[in-house]
């Protein structure tokens, strides 16, 4: 049976008893998890009886059977965060892990990121802003259960305690969770202030390398993802997508996609021309008979050559954007006695590439709508789908199911493919699922900018950076959406991340930033504007080492030495350390080094590179992390190495062009990513640390370019300053 | 009309006879275990056996299926090597999203069948056609020298 299931209506709630809470949570907590009325609406379209209810802790049900069921707010993309998630409930809880079933929660405020008022799943944050809050709702469940065991046994809840279900009281007494799950249902929920969590030395689950909950039914073929979802009478749609942005059908010849077997409708829609049909097959048959007469808008023709070429002078040009100035770096480049420096580095667009294509179901009606779909965006869709549907927020119902990779692409504040789902739903009065075909996913943009970086750095006598100056030419991805409160001074911080806090110590430091327009959607991809600022800094860097004489490991050292870089010193030791950093290698293999700090995670790697028939080859890749407490090991690692694979594709293959409109990939065939022969062994290693947890997903991603590149210029003396370093199959540094 | 022989049982098809089998497993006979990725072949997610060979299911049209046997990840677990390679999918803890894993475990149940202890080239060899964009390549390689050694026995 799975263990992950995604139904959030009345029918569901009343076969529940929910672990109670009535009272609002005691003050000083920013996020209650107690059940806000309109949140008990979201998950009862038809009310259930009161007393089957009860007063409900929005994150954990115990059953009168004793089933304990953990709702999950966040969205399980591969990251591990059903596990963790459980993991800091379970350890207050005093629960096994293996008895959690899990449910995946409605859209409701009580789920909301503390940080940005909406749920989402990103920003490598699931656990350090559950870390309390998940911990807290484990132990008031607790504490109520105690109680009613108490009051049962007429001793104090002092005398009791609990441990895996069980709640103990004086004199060998002994009750069940699921006995005393009624009782405990009607008790006030206690003040969060008296609850005392547990210390790191009691953990009996935090910080265990425990195992994917959700593991067997990804290995049966059991768990749904979006695409997986069949509702009855659900037809399919596939769209003929406009060939660049705000292109709109002039003309529509739609008989010979009618004409297809099963083949049923053909209908406009804002994001494209749908084709409906019974099966899939036939949707994508039927569309790519469509023909489609697209009035493209002038100045929506994208070239990236020509956009390159017009952000590479941008870059020698000072903005008025500064994103950070120490001392004077402009007057300083200029000293007379100093080493010059100066480089452009370049990194294209990317598709994220989810393994599974982009899919929704939609079932719009007139007094509700459901959507299933594999999203990371919860709120920000439930809002986008209400207003298509002509319904309340709360009409709508968002069943997330498992996300066949997210990596960004799945967190679109502009809910493209939930939006289009809806809107053909309505208009067809239906159940529906949309899909994307890998080559709709590939041309249809929301990628990762591309960005010119242009850094100059000016060296004393001794090798030491007195000035760096960093400008970035690119496109913002929150102006203009529901994150544009975030840019501030037209800074969009995700364009500058990564360079505006160099860690190293440079008396003069200027970072500044021209933010372009294209016509091209952009959206963060895996470590976001970490993605470009991590190769462009750790590369740059790499060359004042170079150019100084130094090793590239002791230049950081002796760069990292204020207060607040002692995690980085810390990295940089266990990495030299596991790494064999300056050891013998076999002939014609070197390594190089980059270190970044993202999502308030530090990050290390090594990589161990050689060529064969002229093509790189990456080895081995040693990668340690700093991430505060390591809720779970085993999961932290599994990231690790995915991260640096995900980051080596790109590094290695990963380019979106558009020549003339066209563009140049589509498939895997022409979008290489990392296969099973070019893996590298990935060894991964955690700081130990009792700090609170900080990011896990994302932060391994961008060490690897920096690192592999910095290898190769070791290996053969050449400076790789645009990514990706193969083009058509070549090496092209 | 096309019978379709999936898993020991015998379905009959009433289907466009080039649609691919793929999606006559998935919204024909809503057996969604295996994926759908890229449409061409080239990433492995749609794996399958056909005839005990591994065969990408996105580009074989279904009339091409027809009378031949094919086994899918719903059944793998029911053969010696389809259970060792899934225990070692578990004990190793593999999947990471897990859209990849059905055409991964599918492509190394066939490789184990042919080939009972595999070394590191005939894993990449007969492993190159699935992708997985979590990166859990190594995993994905010690399952397999891990199903080796507690599957080849039994099978």
């Amino acid at each position: 049976m799975s263990v992950v299931e995604t139904v959030v209506d009345g029918a569901d709630l009343a076969r529940r008893r929910f672990i109670v809470s009535t009272a609002a949570a005691g003050g000083g907590l920013a996020i209650g998890f107690l059940w806000p009325e309109a949140a008990r609406a979201a998950w009862t379209s038809a009310p259930a009886p009161a007393d089957q209810i009860g007063p409900i802790n929005a994150f954990i049900d115990i059953g009168t059977d004793g089933a304990i069921t953990f709702v999950m707010p966040k969205s399980e993309m591969g990251q591990g965060v059903y596990t963790g998630l459980s993991q800091l409930l379970a350890e207050e809880l005093e629960c096994d892990l293996a008895h959690v079933r899990i449910v995946t929660a409605p859209v409701a405020a009580v789920y909301n990121n503390p940080f940005v008022p909406a749920q989402f799943t990103g920003g490598s944050m699931s656990i350090s802003t559950s870390w309390q809050s998940l911990r807290l709702a484990g132990a008031m469940a607790r504490t109520q259960l105690i109680e009613a065991a108490a009051r049962r046994w007429g001793v104090a809840a002092s005398q009791c305690s609990a441990e895996l279900e069980v709640v103990h009281g004086p004199g060998g007494r002994r009750t069940a969770y699921g006995e005393l799950a009624a009782d405990a249902g009607k008790l006030p929920a206690p003040d969060p202030r008296t609850l005392k969590l547990k210390t790191p030395d009691e953990f009996r689950l935090i910080g265990k390398p425990v195992k994917r909950l959700e593991v067997r039914e990804k290995v049966d073929g059991s768990g749904k993802f979006g695409l997986d979802v069949r509702v009855p009478g659900m037809l399919r749609a596939m769209l003929a997508r406009p060939p660049a942005l705000g292109a709109t059908p002039r003309h529509i010849d739609d008989a010979a996609a009618l004409a297809v077997r099963d083949v049923l409708r053909v209908v406009p829609l804002k994001a494209g021309v749908a084709v409906v049909a019974r099966n899939t097959h036939a949707a994508k048959m039927g569309r790519d008979r469509l023909v489609v007469d697209w009035d493209i808008p002038a100045g929506s023709v994208l070239d990236t050559e020509r956009e390159r070429a017009r952000y590479l002078p941008l870059s020698a040009t000072e903005s008025e954007l500064v994103a950070r100035s120490d001392g004077d770096a402009r007057t300083s480049l200029g000293a007379a006695d100093a080493k010059h420096l100066e480089a452009v580095y370049e990194v294209p667009y990317l598709a994220h590439a989810p393994m599974e294509p982009l899919n929704c179901a939609a079932h719009w009606r007139e007094d509700r709508c459901d959507i299933w779909t594999g999203t990371q965006m919860q709120s920000p869709d439930q809002a986008a789908a209400a207003a298509i549907a002509g319904l309340p927020p709360h009409q709508v119902f968002v069943h997330t199911m498992l996300l066949g990779g997210g990596f960004g692409r799945r967190a679109n504040p502009a809910s493209d493919f939930v939006s289009e789902a809806v809107e053909l739903s309505r208009k067809i009065a239906g159940p529906v699922q949309v899909v994307w075909t890998r080559e709709d996913d590939m041309h249809g943009g929301w990628y990762r900018p591309m960005w010119t970086n242009r850094l100059r750095a000016a060296l004393d006598r001794a090798g030491k950076p007195q000035a760096w100056y960093h400008t970035l030419v690119g496109q913002s991805i929150m102006a203009g959406t529901i994150f544009q409160g975030m840019v501030k001074n037209g800074i969009d911080p995700t364009s500058v991340e990564g360079a505006a806090e160099l860690p190293y110590a440079i008396p003069n430091l200027r970072v500044d930033l021209h933010t372009t327009t294209a016509p091209m959607h952009v959206l963060w991809w895996r470590s976001v504007g970490h993605s470009n600022t991590a190769f462009a800094t750790e590369s740059f860097l790499d060359e004042c080492a170079a150019a100084a004489g130094r090793d590239p490991l002791d230049y950081r050292r002796a760069l990292l030495t204020g207060p607040k870089q002692a995690r980085h010193r810390a990295v940089l030791e266990l990495l030299a350390q596991k790494s064999g950093w300056g050891g013998a290698l076999p002939a014609g293999h070197a390594r190089g080094v980059a270190i970044h700090e993202s999502f308030g995670s530090m990050v290390g790697e090594v990589a161990e590179v050689s060529l064969e028939n002229g093509l790189p080859r990456v080895h081995r890749v040693v990668a340690v992390i700093h991430c505060g407490l390591a809720v779970n090991p085993r999961m932290i690692a599994a990231q690790l190495e995915s991260a640096v694979n995900f980051g080596l594709s790109a590094a290695l293959y990963g380019e979106i062009t558009f020549a003339d409109g066209k563009p140049g990939q589509s498939n895997f065939d022409t979008y290489p990513v990392v296969r099973m022969g070019e893996a590298p062994r990935v060894e991964a290693h955690i700081v130990p640390s009792t700090d609170a947890p900080t990011g896990v997903g994302e932060p391994g991603t961008p060490p690897i370019a920096p690192a592999v590149a910095n290898a190769l210029f070791a290996l053969t003396g050449k400076r790789i300053r645009r990514l990706p370093m193969l083009r058509g199959g070549k090496f092209t540094a | 009309m096309i019978k379709l022989d999936v898993n020991g049982e015998v379905h009959t098809l009433d289907v466009d006879a080039q649609m691919p089998l793929l999606w006559a497993l998935r919204d024909v006979l809503n057996m969604t275990g295996t994926k759908f990725g890229c449409g061409m072949a080239l990433c492995g997610a749609c794996t399958v056996h056909v005839d005990g060979v591994a065969t990408r299911s996105c580009v074989l049209p279904v009339a091409a299926a027809a009378g031949r046997k094919i086994t899918t990840i719903e059944a793998i677990g029911g053969t010696p090597i389809g259970k060792a390679v899934q225990d070692a999918w578990i004990a190793i803890d593999v999947p990471q999203c897990g859209y990849c894993q059905s055409g991964q475990i599918m492509s190394a149940a066939s490789l184990l069948a042919k080939t009972r202890a595999p070394t590191d080239a005939q894993i990449d060899a007969a492993m190159s056609g699935n992708i997985c964009r979590c990166g859990a390549y190594g995993r994905i390689r010690a399952a397999i020298h891990k199903a080796a050694a507690n599957g080849g026995a039994e099978s």
